[in-house]
């Protein structure tokens, strides 16, 4: 690799910065904002001695373990609030920075390609790397601020026992983890010929470092250490300041994108490493209606994230028996808990898991209605309405396959708890089921969007981050009532541990009706872009 | 001197065969015309000459020299316009016509500010707001203002109307009068009769002719289109195919070779309407695939 293939490189990166700006600054904002509010609350959330205790042993429990990590030994929970704080977001937060950076390379390499852009731009005397360097520039810039800011605001927030090395740490393992994964995208963007292989392949990737590092964090931790997410929840941040995962990320980072940009060097513009499927040459009967043309273009996608919903789902259910030897061997807590409220803790944990697991559910929903409204900016859904077709009919086809999806998604999630777990089919089933009242609000919330103001539907992603918040930190954050119930998913009966009733489910009935209503409306009456 | 030398260039996908050992070869202040129908080769011909697809076989070279290792010297004198422009969606015109001005070091502010002007474009839209005519204007008028020496245009005219594409016939016939080369490739051969004095037909990977056009006369064919106060009976002439009657009007296509001798043989007819449209690419196939298998017929009623 020679100098002059990166020639031009900082004013690509440039163009790409102003490009991403928005995208950038929304990213960094919610995850700095939503890391110091936490933090800021965290002194007062466990304050005696019986409650951190208290706090150490759910926290530690296999199925917590599995979820969030493998955290401290039980004496650090009570040396300082920053190990409770970093033992609940770290790895959440980390895989939210990853999530930003994928998608961030994604968009500034391969989509930058397939739609003519880096062609336009390698016509100009700059280097054959030059563009693939800027988007490893811009998004290692977003991560080092998002550090930057996570690390100088912990310290500036004065907690006891955060010092500005640790604080340094934590801000530093996020930006790490985040730029790895973007680098990751890099290399799957000289590999794969398509965009959507691209992110595709690189949330593949954050899901299996996921799974490992779970399934490695419960059983052994040789294991944990095939993952990279396992490297970076081990640096005991706060307590002893470990910072070879730092390096050792970093120079696997490095390593890879040495890989990315020789690959890179050698290939043909558009072309990768994998081939590209070779699609029919006629389209079925199924294809040529505007449901089936709309449910082909989803298919890879719906096969994806229901492998992925079901390995989760079936990992925490793997866990669920060791959460019940967990609980029986623990002297502490038959002090604790009586008898009644230890099976408890199992439905409370499936009944987390089904939230937390059901807004999972909702990206993909909600990304099925976005796709309509990308069809309409490229002009393909004027095929349909140059022809005998009804806006309603088009509109209706795309919610129906939202829906359907939904049930899709949530049996797989039943199922995988079921398969992996002792809990009986017909629980997993309630317990996954009652949230399809809440996925189906979203979907006519995004249809309502699309329906009457489609140039900001995009915000339909900041009301899922807002229901991330509210099941994950409202207890933290200490929302109001009414802010909580903003989020579709929080008046919804936590099935298996609290009991079932109606009410909430059908106000939400009613909003649903009532939003997709607005929407039809609106989509027949406004103009469309083509 | 050439500007640009193609020789014997093959490009593989795979084992699909997308150019088989071209030759091209553009002297300095010439238009050359690259036609060819889709799927030809046209693209990967200039992919190729822009240091972005290495070739499987065969030497490419722009300015005398290599355009895949030489890439980013080359460009500095080269100005690229696609077919189908896509731009940042949140990025203005006027950012984007700056961009690649002052990326490509070279332009003028006035030139550009002349050519927004020219085109009519307002630059203050953000790209994702243009039609694809517009988003071409951009690209057309970013490389227009450069003072590049070198030109090269893939299918630059799709989305453009006629008005525009009149002012951009001007535009490529103001660069080769300051003795810059132009590359334009088409697959409408009458875009490219306006402009180019020398044309290579692709068709699937192959050159198939080269020449200027009017050695290429033998190759096209002018539909006719003719009326008469007696009717023409018959027209078994030589040069005269697909002959149509509908009416009272009389449809054929006369190779450009002999449409002296046809029209003189029906002005004794009496002529009281007489329409001719130029040959299309697809007419010029015709008649090189009727050379080469030599089975030309005579025009006979049909
Ligand atoms: N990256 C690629 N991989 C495989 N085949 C390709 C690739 N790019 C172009 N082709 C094929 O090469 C042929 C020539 O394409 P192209 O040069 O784009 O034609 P055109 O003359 O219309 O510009 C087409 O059959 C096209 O399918
Ligand atoms: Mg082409």
């Amino acid at each position: 690799m020679n100098g002059r293939h990166f020639k031009g490189t900082t004013q690509v990166t440039k163009i790409i910065f102003r490009a991403q700006r928005i995208k950038i600054c929304a990213w960094i904002l919610g995850i700095v904002l939503v890391t110091l509010a936490v933090a800021y609350s965290y002194p007062n959330v466990y304050q005696d001695d019986v409650s951190k205790k208290g706090f150490a042993i759910t926290m530690q429990n296999p199925a917590m373990v599995a979820m969030l990590g493998p955290g401290y030994d039980e004496a650090d929970y009570f040396v300082t609030v920053g190990t409770q704080f970093a033992h609940e977001m770290l790895l959440f937060t980390i895989i939210a920075v990853a999530v930003m950076s994928i998608l961030l390379v994604g968009s500034s390499t391969r989509t930058d390609e397939e739609t003519g852009r880096i062609e336009v731009v390698r016509s100009l005397p700059v280097g054959r790397l030059s563009y693939l360097a800027a988007s490893l520039i811009v998004v290692a810039i977003a991560n080092f601020l998002i550090t930057l800011f996570c690390s100088i605001g912990l310290y500036l927030l004065n907690i006891d026992g955060i010092t500005l090395q640790s604080a340094l740490l934590y801000g530093g393992i996020l930006g790490v983890g985040g730029l790895f994964f973007g680098i990751i995208t890099a290399l799957f963007a000289q590999v794969s010929p398509t965009s959507r292989g691209t992110t595709g392949l690189s949330f593949g990737v954050l899901v299996v470092a996921y799974l490992v590092r779970a399934f490695g964090d419960v059983t052994s931790e040789t294991i944990a250490f095939a993952s990279p997410l396992g490297w970076l929840v081990r640096t005991d941040v706060f307590i002893n300041n470990n910072w070879w995962p730092i390096l050792l990320t970093t120079l696997f980072s490095v390593i890879i994108s040495f890989f990315a940009f020789y690959l890179n060097s050698i290939r043909d513009i558009d072309a990768g490493f994998l081939p590209s499927m070779k699609g029919k040459t006629h389209a079925s009967k199924f294809l040529m209606t505007v449901f089936g043309l709309a449910f082909r273009l989803q298919k890879v996608k719906m096969l994806s994230w229901g492998v992925g919903i079901f390995a989760l789902s079936a990992s925490f259910g793997a866990v669920l028996g060791d959460l019940e030897t967990y609980f029986s061997e623990m002297e502490f807590l038959q002090l604790f808990f009586n008898e009644q409220s230890k099976v408890s803790m199992t439905d409370n944990f499936i009944s987390l898991l089904m939230a937390i697991m059901s807004l999972i559910v909702a990206i993909p929903v909600t990304m099925t209605i976005l796709k309509l409204k990308s069809e309409e900016t490229h002009n393909r859904t004027e095929n349909f309405f140059s022809r005998v077709i009804s806006r309603n009919h088009v509109l209706s086809s795309y919610t129906l396959l939202a829906v359907l999806e939904s049930i899709y998604l949530q049996f797989l999630l039943a199922i995988g708890l079921w398969v992996a777990s002792s809990v009986s089919l017909q629980v997993a089933m309630k317990s996954s089921f009652i949230y399809l009242p809440a996925l189906w609000l979203m979907i006519s919330l995004s249809v309502m969007l699309y329906g009457a103001v489609p140039k900001i539907m995009n915000l339909i992603w900041i009301y899922v981050a807002f229901c991330f918040i509210v099941i994950y930190l409202s207890e933290m954050l200490n929302f109001p009532l009414w802010l909580r119930n903003v989020s579709a998913f929080e008046s919804i009966p936590n099935l298996p541990a609290a009991g079932m009733s109606w009410s909430a489910i059908i106000v939400e009935f009613i909003l649903t009706i009532a939003f997709s209503l607005i929407g039809f409306v609106s989509y027949n009456r406004r103009d469309l872009k083509g | 001197m050439n500007v640009v030398d193609v020789n014997e260039l093959t490009k593989k996908f795979g084992k699909f065969v997308a150019l088989d050992r071209i030759n091209l070869c553009i002297k300095e202040g010439e238009i050359y015309g690259f036609i060819g129908p889709n799927g030809a080769g046209k693209s990967t011909t200039i992919r190729v000459l822009l240091g972005m697809l290495r070739p499987t076989s065969g030497e490419a070279k722009i300015f005398g020299k290599d355009v895949w290792k030489n890439a980013v010297d080359i460009h500095k004198q080269i100005a690229y316009v696609p077919g189908d422009a896509n731009l940042w969606p949140n990025l203005t015109g006027g950012e984007v016509i700056d961009i690649f001005l002052k990326m490509r070091g070279s332009g003028s502010q006035s030139k550009r500010n002349e050519l927004i002007e020219r085109f009519k474009l307002d630059p203050s839209k953000k790209c994702k707001e243009y039609s694809k005519g517009n988003r071409q204007k951009i690209a057309l008028i970013s490389a227009f203002a450069s003072d590049a020496q070198m030109f090269i245009l893939d299918e630059p005219t799709s989305g453009l109307d006629p008005l525009m594409e009149r002012i951009f016939q001007e535009c490529v016939l103001e660069a080769k009068e300051q003795g810059k080369s132009v590359l334009l490739s088409s697959h409408i051969l009458s875009e490219v009769e306006k402009l180019c004095e020398k044309i290579s037909i692709i068709r699937e990977g192959k050159i198939i002719e080269t020449g200027t056009l009017t050695q290429m006369r033998h190759l096209t064919r002018t539909n006719l289109t003719v009326q008469t106060k007696k009717p023409i009976e018959s027209l078994a002439l030589k040069g005269v195919f697909n002959l149509v009657k509908q009416n009272n009007d009389l449809t054929f296509q006369v190779d450009s070779e002999e449409i002296d001798g046809v029209i003189r043989y029906i002005s004794d007819y009496g002529i009281l309407k007489l329409e001719s449209v130029p040959p299309t690419l697809e007419d010029l196939f015709m008649r090189h695939y009727e050379g080469v298998d030599g089975n030309s017929t005579g025009g006979e009623s049909q």
